[in-house]
């Protein structure tokens, strides 16, 4: 169903608190039809799975969620904002999507001032110029795990490197992040149509290059066809392959095998080693039978970032400033799964960002942190924006 | 024939009174304090728009038009690249509007129309992909992302960016263009709009040129298919290219066919059954667009004449002639669902029909 | 840009036209000779691939997979025709058009209710994990052997068309399908047989595009309108039309994604290189279906001239 009424537990907080209980109204909204789907639904699980384990509260305020799908579509989006926000007057949003409905939908959300939350972007206009008060990302600023791959590719020693990704703002900003930390010879920057499918013309294209290394950005179903195709054409042994966002929790059940070999970056993965980390993908893996993926982990932790910010808020949850206040003070006070956490002036996470390997474990894929290339990394952006 | 016994029939009447709804939802909204609904009926009113404009073409005269959300984007980055600029005055955006619309409508209409049935359908939705992976390299205005609009159209210092306003202006252009296409119906160049989609060759054999009639036809309805998409971006403050997709396209003629080819009021009709259904359905269950795509194909098999079909049905015949409300065919045999059409394959296969 | 990489990108370019040639010719046949716009198509293409999907997660066998995946289409395929497209024929475009559009809506949600959103996986087949070598290019063994099968696939659709009693009865269905009613054949029947048959080689390109891309709810709409461009250009209702014009449009798109943005960046600024680039090279395929309609409406290879 779409809405989702957590009644029960509402009514037994009513009972157990006795004192007159606000009502705290979070609106999750993320693609849950069409080929990303699955992120959506990765970003709606984590997101219940924490509200589950703090009993159907956030804050010790009983919580109503309203779940709608964006569809992946910037005009979709905006509506769901505006019916969100006029209509069901909630005092959080928490999911936005891509960051193409993002931006659809962001004057809509910075003109009203409610507490809006990313859990899947971080695109580098709201980490800049149009940054706001209330809007915040829980998942990372865009560029971070390309910054962190330049990085480590830097200190391994690859001298040319060809790079490919969709050609949308996400792709741009990837290899732009990418580009800023990696001072290596760049062979060709390939940007493909955004859905694309077959991946065999621009594998030849890399073949003929000859670089040292690959690096890519395909999230969703494009990761999957992109790494299966070089798979199959014999070069994932060949060349050495790196990439954010194109194998993770989302792609490596299609992937299997063939992600074998490759090196990616990320601020978390199910293999890091802390303890709100072991708990949260025991948990995660017993009630959804699946591997979480950083999405949901983002949303898990947008919850748990709500429960403080909710519990400082205390009485003044309803009003709008307030909200958005203590949510940023609580960014240095939860405890996220991915190891240290804080927002920084601009909204934007300050975080670690791990390399991951994949490696044969008996034939099946297992992955492993190798290295933290950046430790607590401020975004680039955050000197244009104006917020104190 | 006064208003008054016009409006006793329920085909004018049921019309009319939406209209009068629709006129105080603002008031309404306002008063209950939900203006999200203001919103929302002001996209109905833009979609209706640009279903009314696609039914100049497609139900007068015939052109099946896989491609006409392509003239609803370009009027949507008619407001946007200005606005990228800073440039917000109205003015400029309706100008770069009509200008876009009316050159592209003219280019890719005047090579559409060398082709008929299929091949209409694919090159219109050629067309449109063509305009979509243009808007797509446009890196500037955010390409696939699209681009959030922060000038919003200002006429006589009004903004069309706050929710009431477009409301008004859409409202407004809504009914002049039903008035506009109830007067073009019935005017000698509507008639012969309406022979041209019926039997082309005998329109060209009285000695009018069908093509050019059909052509300026296309060209209008490109037009104010371009309005519509002003007001949609003054409404959401955003233009994308997705608004160029062939889902759209397609949209737009399940609005047409669910409120009645051809007919006047049908696309306002089809606008307010489609949008409403679809928000009915997500509120039911999360699966609608299975429900939606069967209650399509349902639509298209029965073969209604829409809702103004269904309206004029109940309605005594009077003195005035509502046209062929009934669907772009002629009535077909008794016994039979085999209906002929002049583009449709001269010997249809005996085996078909339930 | 050696004469390997041209070579590697004409034999992409072929594998494309392959695949669109086996969707384009269940989808000619069925308008030529039923004047049926089937835009659901797609659909079909897309349950052929999760139908072997499932079962090879059931058999583990890929040969299994690709029988079961055609055996499931050919089926669903009667089912359609029987149960909603034949109550179609005879209608005009649009309703076609609108009828299958909503199809389309339907099997997409359908899709995602029985096999979820999450892409799925349809491995490889032993045999062909590797590569071939030939001409001095290293080509992936699976887009060789899809060359093969489309080939073979195209030559057994010419001997049925011309050498057989039932080709025969399409081809005059085509031209006069009351007559060959009027002479005795079940003409509901042989309708039905025509659409399983393009049901059946549309599932046989969604399993051989299984493997190589991933399978997922509204994988159709992207290749359909491909093959709808392809069977416009090729002529309505010629197989022979189809495959030259799949070809034509599998080797342009290949080769002019692959090469125009190096071609542009030679003629202008890399900036405009980047962004012209894709959208042209995107573009490609539709421009040269607007240019063939404006001068030759009928399509290059049109039906009726020699099959």
């Amino acid at each position: 169903m779409n809405k989702k009424h957590i009644a029960a537990c509402a009514a037994l907080a009513l009972a157990g608190m006795g004192a007159a209980q606000a009502q705290v109204k979070i609106g999750f909204s993320a693609p849950l039809s069409g080929p990303v789907a699955v992120v959506g639904q990765d970003q709606y699980d984590g997101f219940m799975l924490a509200l589950e384990q703090s009993g159907g509260k956030l804050g010790g305020q009983a919580v109503t969620v309203l779940k709608e799908d964006d569809q992946l579509k910037p005009e979709v989006g905006n509506q769901v904002i505006r019916k969100f926000i006029e209509k069901d007057r909630v005092n959080a949003i928490v999911g936005l999507g891509f960051s193409n409905v993002l931006m659809g939908s962001l004057k809509v959300i910075t003109d009203a001032g409610t507490v809006a939350i990313a859990t899947n972007a971080g695109p580098s206009p709201i980490a800049g110029a149009s940054c706001a008060a209330n809007v915040f990302s829980t998942a990372w600023q865009n560029d971070g795990a390309a910054e962190s791959m330049g990085k480590y590719m830097q200190e391994n020693g690859y001298k040319r490197v060809y790079l490919m990704a969709p050609n949308y703002q996400a792709g741009k900003d990837m290899l732009g992040g990418f580009k800023r930390y990696f001072k290596g010879q760049i062979i060709d920057e390939v940007y493909t149509q955004v859905g694309q499918t077959d991946y065999s013309a621009e594998i030849a294209q890399l073949q003929a290059a000859r670089p040292d290394a690959v690096f890519a950005f395909y999230p969703g179903g494009m990761g999957v066809n992109y790494i299966r195709q070089l798979s199959q054409a014999g070069m994932l042994t060949k060349l050495p392959n790196f990439s954010v966002f194109t194998v993770d929790g989302t792609t490596m059940p299609a992937l299997r095998e063939a992600a074998i070999g490759t090196t990616f970056s990320a601020m978390w993965d199910a293999a890091l080693d802390n303890p709100e980390n072991r708990a949260f993908t025991a948990a995660f893996s017993a009630k959804y039978k699946r591997v979480p993926s950083a999405y949901a982990a983002a949303a898990y932790d947008a919850a748990r970032l709500l429960d403080v910010a909710v519990r400082k808020a205390g009485a003044q949850a309803a009003d709008k400033r307030a909200l958005a206040a203590a949510v940023k003070a609580a960014g240095a006070e939860f405890k996220s799964v991915r190891g240290p956490f804080r927002f920084n002036k601009n909204n934007m996470p300050v975080q670690n960002y791990y390399a991951f390997q994949v490696l044969n474990d008996g034939g099946r894929p297992a992955v492993k942190a190798v290295a933290t290339p950046l430790s607590a990394h401020v975004d680039s952006y955050g000197a244009k924006c104006s917020l104190p | 024939m006064t208003i008054w016994i016009a409006l006793k029939r329920p085909a004018m009447l049921v019309p009319a009174l939406l209209l009068a709804g629709l006129a105080l939802v603002p008031c309404v909204a306002t008063a209950v304090d939900q203006p999200f609904y203001i919103v929302f009926f002001a996209r109905i009113l833009v979609y209706a728009i640009a279903a009314s404009a696609l039914n100049v073409a497609l139900g007068f005269g015939g052109m099946v038009s896989l491609g006409h959300a392509l003239f609803l984007g370009i009027g949507a980055y008619s407001v946007a690249i200005p606005a990228f600029y800073g440039i917000d005055n109205g003015w400029v955006h309706l100008a770069v509007c009509i200008a876009a619309c009316a050159l592209v409508g003219l280019l890719t209409g005047a090579v559409s129309l060398r082709t008929t049935g299929i091949g209409f359908i694919m090159i219109t939705l050629a067309f449109a992909q063509m305009g979509y992976f243009v808007f797509v390299s446009l890196k500037q205005f955010g390409g696939d992302d699209g681009t959030p609009i922060t000038a919003t159209s200002r006429f006589f210092g009004q903004d069309l960016g706050q929710p009431l306003t477009v409301y008004a202006v859409a409202f407004a252009v809504l009914c002049l263009v039903i008035w506009w296409s109830a007067r073009l119906r019935a005017a000698p160049f509507g008639m012969v709009l309406r022979g041209a989609r019926q039997n082309p060759r005998r329109i060209n054999a009285i000695g009018l040129q069908a093509k050019r009639y059909q052509l300026a036809a296309y060209v209008m309805s490109a037009v104010l298919c371009g309005i519509a998409g002003m007001l949609l971006a003054n409404l959401t403050a955003f233009a994308s290219p997705a608004t160029l997709g062939w889902v759209v396209s397609g949209d737009l003629i399940v609005m047409i066919v669910l409120g009645g080819i051809g007919t006047v009021f049908g696309p306002l009709l089809g606008a307010l059954a489609f949008l409403g259904a679809e928000e009915l359905l997500k509120s039911v269950t999360e699966y609608w667009q299975a429900v939606f795509g069967l209650v399509i194909f349902l639509v298209a098999l029965l073969r209604t004449a829409g809702l103004a079909g269904l309206l004029e049905r109940l309605s005594p015949h009077g003195l005035v002639a509502s046209g062929d409300s009934a669907s772009a065919q002629p009535t077909p045999p008794a016994g039979g669902t085999r209906q002929v059409h002049p583009e449709a394959n001269p010997y249809p296969v005996a085996g078909g029909g339930a | 840009m050696t004469i390997q990489l041209v070579l590697t990108q004409l034999l992409n370019g072929l594998q494309f036209g392959v695949l669109l040639f086996l969707l384009a010719a269940g989808l000619t046949l069925v308008f030529g000779i039923m004047s049926f716009v089937n835009l659901a198509h797609g659909s079909l293409y897309m349950l052929g691939a999760y139908f072997a999907a499932t079962a090879y997660e059931q058999s583990g066998n890929f040969g299994l997979a690709l029988l079961a995946a055609i055996a499931g289409c050919v089926a669903l395929g009667y089912a359609l025709e029987r149960a909603a497209i034949s109550r179609l024929y005879g209608r005009d475009h649009l309703d076609h058009v609108l009828a299958t559009f909503g199809l389309v809506l339907f099997f997409n949600e359908m899709a995602r209710i029985v096999w979820g959103p999450q892409p799925y996986f349809l491995p490889l087949p032993a045999a062909f994990e590797s590569t071939v070598d030939l001409l001095g290019i290293s080509y992936p063994s699976y887009r060789f052997a899809i060359i093969v099968t489309g080939l073979a696939v195209a030559v057994g659709a010419y001997l049925l068309m011309h050498k057989t009693r039932l080709g025969m009865l399409i081809r005059a269905g085509a031209v006069n399908p009351a007559m060959v009613a009027a002479l005795g054949v079940d003409i509901k029947l042989l309708n039905a047989i025509l659409f399983s048959l393009g049901a059946a080689l549309a599932g046989l390109a969604g399993v051989m595009a299984g493997p190589i891309m991933s399978i997922q709810s509204g994988m159709g709409e992207p290749v359909l309108i491909t093959a709808l461009v392809v069977i416009v250009i090729g002529g309505i209702g010629s197989v022979s039309g189809a495959f030259y014009a799949a070809l034509i449009v599998g080797v342009a798109d290949t080769l002019g994604r692959a090469f125009l943005p190096t071609l542009l960046r030679e003629l202008a600024s890399r900036d405009v290189a980047n962004a012209a680039g894709p959208a042209l090279a995107s573009m490609l395929v539709y421009l040269l279906m607007a240019v063939v309609l404006a001068l030759r409406p009928q399509g290059l290879f049109p039906a009726g001239r020699t099959r």
